[in-house]
């Protein structure tokens, strides 16, 4: 039944009025002493240089797609974990082959430097 | 049990709004890194009837792979576009009549589809249940398929690599 998932919509009421609380309570005690330094976008303490809106390199792409594929192989994974105890050693050696094609792939872009950033 | 369905509608209907605010912000906002932040949006409404229509697989698969890596690819794709970074798009190319018919095509079947439908009621079941369920059909019956998926993953992985290559 959908009435089993509403834990989660608590989950999400709660997870919503903690985020609101917390910046509104901020908002409204903080001190604002706004000066150049602390108005800059926060780039892990490392002073901003250039503007953000610029390309970025098509290498990003790369690891996008190559993520979108692991992604989609962990998918599989997630029905059989479920219950691979029941599955015994059936289950082990089935989800064995899938990987195993799937490490042929990852040799393969290893090989042919995917991994490598130049 | 009536609140139980009560709670549902309301649920849908919200969850329904969410992903046509969304929709509506990905066809509209002229910057398209905000208009794929709107797609994301419209994704997770469409989860969220995944969760309310039970199914609940797919409504992790859809947060996983759509709004986990494809949203990843769409923004990557915007991002090292030139022209897109810098400027405000036009929402509209030469090709939108084309697109707004293929658009009408595509509504009409699924309406077709819709109506002249039998919609079997799904029988009461707990949800546990299901995703192991699939598990097991899918190390038994659907064996084949399964391993045909690894297959397919490999010509991907290979396919990408190569056209990245060149």
């Amino acid at each position: 039944m959908p009435i089993d998932y509403l834990p989660i919509l608590v989950m999400v009421v709660v997870v919503v009025a903690f985020a609101a609380i917390a910046l509104t309570l901020s908002s409204l005690t903080g001190p604002r002493h706004p000066t150049a330094a602390k108005l800059e976008p926060y780039e892990s303490g490392m002073p901003p240089f250039g503007s953000a809106r610029r390309r970025i390199s098509i290498k990003y792409y790369l690891t996008a797609v190559l993520f979108i594929l692991f992604d989609i192989e962990i998918i599989f994974f997630y029905p059989w974990a479920v219950l691979f105890r029941q599955l015994k050693l059936f289950g082990l050696v089935e989800m064995g082959v899938f990987v195993l094609i799937l490490l042929i792939g990852y040799v393969y872009v290893w090989r042919k430097g995917g991994f490598n950033w130049d | 049990m009536l609140t139980s369905q009560f709670l549902t509608y309301v649920a849908f209907f919200v969850l329904s709004a969410i992903a046509l605010i969304g929709a509506f912000l990905a066809v509209t906002l002229r910057n398209l890194v905000r208009a794929a932040l709107g797609l994301i949006l419209s994704f997770m409404g469409v989860a969220g009837i995944y969760f309310v229509l039970e199914a609940e697989f797919v409504a992790i698969v859809q947060v996983i792979i759509y709004i986990g890596a494809i949203s990843v690819l769409i923004l990557f794709a915007i991002m090292l576009t030139r022209g897109l970074m810098t400027s405000a798009a036009s929402t509209q190319n030469s090709q939108w009549i084309g697109a707004a018919f293929v658009g009408m095509l595509m509504f009409a079947v699924l309406f077709f589809v819709a109506i002249t439908t039998n919609w079997p009621l799904a029988q009461p079941h707990t949800i546990s249940d299901l995703i192991p369920r699939l598990g097991a059909d899918l190390v038994t019956t659907y064996l084949l398929p399964f391993e045909a998926v690894s297959l397919l993953l490999l010509a991907a992985l290979i396919g990408a690599i190569v056209i990245a290559r060149e």
